[in-house]
């Protein structure tokens, strides 16, 4: 099926997802527009990161279906490669690679999975570390860098993917606060830029100013879904006013 | 072990040997006949037939160092493989790898080199060709197999002290198993393997002359024999004295060299 731009670019369908006897997702349905941006929230347990790892098949589905660009997901032949390079993904640990320059992080993926050529990666590498702030660092080790500029190579390093949609799992949740706005600020400019954006926050500020859609998770299910202003100035389940506020204070 | 000042205690250790010889070859002189060859110059000439062998053939200490080289790399090989393949994805793989090493590594050494010894083939034969296989490489072999269990499970356990993280990054860019493994993971893990690994090496150099029993003429062989040869009673601690001093000569830069990596090691982490 030809993707076009008028359908989802990601579409979930009544998906289930259970690890041993705990069921984590319990139908979770719901669409994404290119150039939207997405915020989840909801507290913790109720599945967020789950159905991220879903989208790029870091975690396969029990039942019901996730289709990225038209492609299903839970197809087992797909090709998670090609899938891997419509998606990317920044996590909370950052995750960079220990024993590699920040160059070497970033050309690791064009080099190795698209296999292009080394020029190509390396002035794509500099430009992106131009747009993050970061080219003096070009050659530093993310030993050397605070969490916060490890955090926006991590967003460099998916970014070289050339990714259709970019999954942000709670990025800011282990960084100092001094340093969580460096990382709002690229996501910010990321999403101005029209990129189609899935991000998992507990940021509630930084939500309602960058969201187009948000969604609030609880128990497995989306409660609520709606425009910023919708959930944040005015819930309409009792679970959404609980939840923001405890949050908001 | 603790250190006396700046005097490491492997020092201490060799001084005392040293001091134990001296008196020893010292009593055995004022006790012995007048024209009979002086302890001394009697363990100083067997000592290239015990470094070295008997002219023209491979043996002595030289060969237990050649043997522990042997067996370390071919150790090291295959039980970097073994512990690759206890974490591979299908079942059996898994299982069979998990076995091996579990079997290996909980059979005495010197049974695992009679076996050896037993079931590899004197010689090998390609169409006409026969190529024999020497003793000392067997005992190789059968010394390879306990380092590659052990070995398996170092590589197991460093391998599984990477943070989940580096594998769902390299899942998420899209990194096939290989790649994650060769890029990513095992220059990780080199690091971190590093001291038990020299560890390893240093019980293995200590366990080579466990071949002596099985007939190869290594350090230990040649000592044993050069004692029954000379016939002489007040030999017997001079030269085996004489024996461990080459050993630790041996792996005393060894131990240091783990001790200073070690000591590398635990700096970074």
């Amino acid at each position: 099926m030809e993707w076009t731009a008028d359908q989802p670019i990601i579409r979930v369908r009544e998906v289930h997802k259970s690890f041993g006897k705990v069921e984590v997702l319990r139908g979770v349905s719901f669409d994404v527009m290119k150039g939207e941006v997405v915020c989840i929230i909801g507290p913790s347990g109720s599945g967020k990161s789950t159905l991220l790892r879903l989208i790029n098949a870091l975690v396969s589905v029990d039942s019901g279906s996730v289709q990225v660009a038209g492609v299903e997901v839970h197809d087992l032949k797909l090709d998670k490669i090609a899938l891997r390079g419509k998606v990317g993904m920044v996590f909370q640990q950052y995750n960079l690679f220990p024993h590699m320059t920040v160059m070497q992080n970033l050309m690791l993926g064009p080099l190795c999975v698209l296999k292009k050529p080394q020029a190509e990666a390396e002035s794509h590498a500099r430009r992106l570390l131009a747009r993050v702030r970061l080219e003096a660092k070009a050659d530093a080790y993310p030993g050397q860098l605070s969490g916060g500029q490890q955090q926006r190579v991590a967003i460099a390093r998916a970014l070289m993917m050339d990714p259709d949609v970019i999954l942000f799992d709670e990025v800011t949740a282990a960084l100092d606060p001094e340093m969580v706005k460096e990382v709002l600020v690229t996501i910010r400019e990321l999403a101005q830029d029209g990129m189609t954006c899935l991000i998992v926050t507990h940021e509630m500020g930084f939500a309602r100013g960058i969201a187009s859609v948000v969604l609030f998770t609880d128990h497995g299910i989306i409660v609520e879904r709606g425009k910023p202003q919708e959930i944040f100035d005015s819930p309409s389940d009792a679970r959404t006013r609980e939840f923001l506020s405890q949050i908001l204070h | 072990m603790k250190d006396f000042g700046r005097i490491p205690a492997w020092g201490v250790a060799a001084v005392g040997v040293g001091a134990v010889l001296f008196i020893s070859v010292a009593h055995a002189m004022a006790t012995a006949a007048t024209d009979q060859l002086g302890i001394w110059q009697q363990v100083w000439g067997w000592t290239p037939l015990i470094l070295f062998g008997p002219p023209g053939v491979l043996g002595g200490m030289t060969l237990n160092i050649l043997i522990s080289f042997l067996a370390m790399v071919i150790g090291t090989m295959t039980g970097v493989l073994l512990g690759i393949l206890q974490l591979a994805p299908a079942q059996i793989v898994r299982r069979t790898a998990w076995g091996m090493t579990q079997f290996f590594r909980n059979s005495p050494w010197l049974v695992l080199l009679f076996f050896a010894m037993l079931l590899l083939p004197f010689e090998l034969r390609f169409g006409g060709l026969r190529v024999p296989v020497p003793d000392w490489l067997k005992a190789t072999l059968g010394l390879a197999l306990p380092v590659m269990a052990n070995l398996s499970e170092v590589t197991r356990g460093a391998i599984r002290s990477i943070p989940e993280g580096q594998w769902e990054s390299c899942e998420a860019l899209g990194l096939t198993r290989f790649q994650t493994y060769s890029r990513v993971i095992l220059p990780q893990c080199v690091k971190r393997m590093m001291p038990p690994w020299m560890n390893w090496y240093a019980l293995l150099t200590m366990a080579t002359p466990l071949v002596s029993i099985v007939g190869v003429s290594d350090a230990v062989a040649l000592t044993r024999d050069a004692l029954a040869a000379s016939g002489r009673s007040d030999l017997l601690i001079p030269m085996y004295l004489w024996l461990l001093l080459w050993f630790g000569l041996y792996c005393y830069p060894i131990a240091l060299w783990t001790q200073r990596m070690e000591r590398r090691f635990a700096v970074i982490s």
